[in-house]
């Protein structure tokens, strides 16, 4: 109890921090509507060209966008500040984070807490709102339950990868940019039906890292549609399993990753 | 309270040895130092730059996992156990903050109350002495980034015993500040010491701080332990010796010697005598040079402890 008191207080100093700057908030905040609409925009666009894409109709590849942009919109919110943890492995910020009676990376997460990104979070929800209403799906328990654990297990998916681009920073000081590959790119991955891309491309990011089941699969089960590339339909709920298993990769990285860290000079 | 038994820390570097071929070079950080350090006690611990101070304490606030060796602060293993181990000890890194740069002062530490589940009262009578000593009530609404740099560090000592930690470390706390700052801080530390309840252990290069705060002195170069006592065992390990500076009526008689003590410097004519004393007090030295020569004007003068350090130093360079 007294830790979760503490990680409130966390939470809520970042708040204040962050709002004794008005002005530049308002800024963030407006111009990270825009990014996210531009997301919507690109899939809304596509389909103005053609109005299949890979065998699925526009309210259909719309609840794929939709379940991928609430899960990595909520990811991103909760966890995506923890590629700044490559700033405090260069500075050594770290230490001052290590030296407190709390878990580091809860704390390197509240510290930084962008509440600007709040407004991406309700926007994804609201894409997979409407792309439900759409696809009027055929409601049944498994379903509802899914339509609940589809978006929460893409968040926690797209958390641990997250967590694990981030901690090639304590190996790596300048890993850069390399870890945005797998996390914005994984995003735009998952935001299409996986069935448009070619099958190399998609044997590693859809089934060996997994990124088919946070979004396409659960989709299709909602949808109950069979699988164009032959996978039953207990596949979309194996959405839990995969997020699980990263997350527990996530782990492992970060803990071995702390042991490696270096700090600086003095 | 502390007890390191061969500590070490090493770090891989790689190091350009062609155009493309880059060679991995091992660097030792920390090379086998073993310390025990009892409660209340003060303990300097000094050495130039890249000795392996920082690392040191890094090891023993479990920031940094050693590479090898034995340590264990307050009964506990730093790295294992760090979330208990920093509900007991106190860090002050004085180039980090622990504060929160963009609130006010105090309002980090109704933070830090809640972070280390300090009770309310405990926090208040804590806070309420700090700002009593450290004179904080000028700036408490103040935001961090605002603050002067002599401010910041009476506030991050603040934020370092509220929730009265058994040890403190505290690494380079005077860096940087100005004369009066500096004075504020020491004479701080030194009342904190004075109580017997904390064990400080601070890292400076600032051998006034250590002169006046500190009976124990560590001293470490290239990642070894190369003098572990008092100053005064220091002194008298590198035979630095008091010396005694005296202004004479007339000049000093040729070949006259002063019993147990060595001349080592003539100014003015003669006028003007410096002899250090090995193992004569100051007192029967005084007397014998009365005896001798009328005396206008006299001065004990103390063994530098910078020139000591400076010649330990050079001297432990491989």
């Amino acid at each position: 109890m007294g830790e979760l008191r503490a990680y409130a207080a966390l939470a809520g100093a970042q708040a204040r921090s962050v709002f004794s700057y008005r002005s530049s908030f308002v800024i963030e905040l407006v111009g990270n509507v825009g990014a996210t609409v531009f997301d919507v925009l690109t899939v809304l666009v596509l389909f103005r060209a053609t109005d299949r894409i890979g065998g699925f109709t526009l309210p259909e590849a719309l609840l794929m966008a939709g379940i991928t942009s609430a899960g990595f919109a909520l990811a991103d919110f909760v966890v995506g500040n923890v590629d700044r943890l490559k700033t405090y492995v260069r500075a050594g910020t770290l230490d001052a984070v290590l030296v407190r009676p709390l878990a580091a990376l809860p704390q390197l997460l509240l510290m930084d807490l962008p509440i600007r990104k709040l407004v991406r979070v309700v926007f994804g929800f609201g894409v997979l709102a409407v792309a439900i209403g759409l696809n009027d799906p055929d409601w049944t328990p498994a379903r509802v339950s899914l339509i609940v654990l589809a978006p929460l297990s893409c968040a926690v998916f797209m958390g641990s990868i997250f967590v694990i681009s981030a901690s090639l920073a304590f190996w790596w000081v300048d890993s850069g940019e390399l870890g945005s590959a797998f996390t914005y790119g994984g995003k735009d991955f998952a935001s299409y039906p996986i069935t448009v891309y070619g099958p190399a491309f998609r044997g590693l990011f859809a089934y060996a890292l997994g990124f088919a089941f946070i979004s396409y699969q659960p989709a299709l089960a909602l949808l109950g549609r069979a699988d164009p590339l032959g996978l039953p339909s207990w596949a979309g709920f194996a959405a839990p399993v995969a997020a699980f298993a990263v997350a527990a990769v996530a782990a492992g990285v970060w803990r071995t990753g702390i042991r490696h860290y270096r700090s600086t000079g003095s | 309270m502390i007890k390191t038994e061969d500590l070490r820390k090493d770090f891989a570097v790689r190091v350009k040895s062609g155009r493309f071929r880059r060679e991995k070079r091992t660097v030792e950080a920390v090379a086998g130092v073993s310390l025990n350090i009892g409660a209340g006690e003060m303990v300097g611990y000094i050495g130039p730059n890249g000795a392996g101070k920082s690392t040191t304490l890094k090891m023993l606030t479990g920031v940094l996992s050693p590479s090898g060796g034995q340590v264990e602060v307050c009964g506990l293993r730093p790295v294992p156990q760090r979330t208990k181990l920093a509900l007991r000890i106190g860090v002050v890194f004085g180039q980090r903050s622990q504060l929160w740069w963009d609130l006010p002062l105090g309002e980090s530490f109704a933070l830090l109350r809640h972070i280390y589940r300090v009770p309310a009262a405990e926090h208040r009578e804590r806070l309420r002495r700090c700002r009593e000593l450290l004179d904080l009530d000028g700036f408490m609404d103040t935001p961090v980034r605002q603050l002067s740099l002599g401010q910041r560090m009476r506030g991050e000592l603040t934020a370092a015993l509220l929730h009265g930690p058994r040890v403190l470390f505290l690494d380079e706390p005077t860096i940087g500040l100005d004369v009066v700052s500096k004075q504020a801080v020491r004479s701080f530390l030194a009342e904190l010491g004075g109580t017997g309840d904390v064990t400080l252990v601070l890292t400076t290069h600032d051998l006034a701080d250590i002169e006046r705060l500190c009976e124990r002195l560590v001293v470490i170069d290239h990642g070894r332990v190369v003098h572990d006592g008092t100053i005064e065992a220091l002194h008298a390990r590198y035979g630095s010796r008091r010396s005694l500076v005296a202004d004479l009526s007339s000049p000093l008689p040729e070949g006259f010697e002063l019993p147990g003590a060595t001349l080592i410097g003539v100014e003015a004519d003669r006028h003007r005598v410096t002899f250090a004393l090995d193992g004569v007090t100051a007192g029967a030295a005084v007397a014998d040079l009365v005896a001798a020569v009328p005396i206008r004007d006299l001065s004990v003068v103390e063994p530098d402890i910078e020139d000591v350090v400076a010649r330990l130093y050079v001297s432990g360079a491989p």
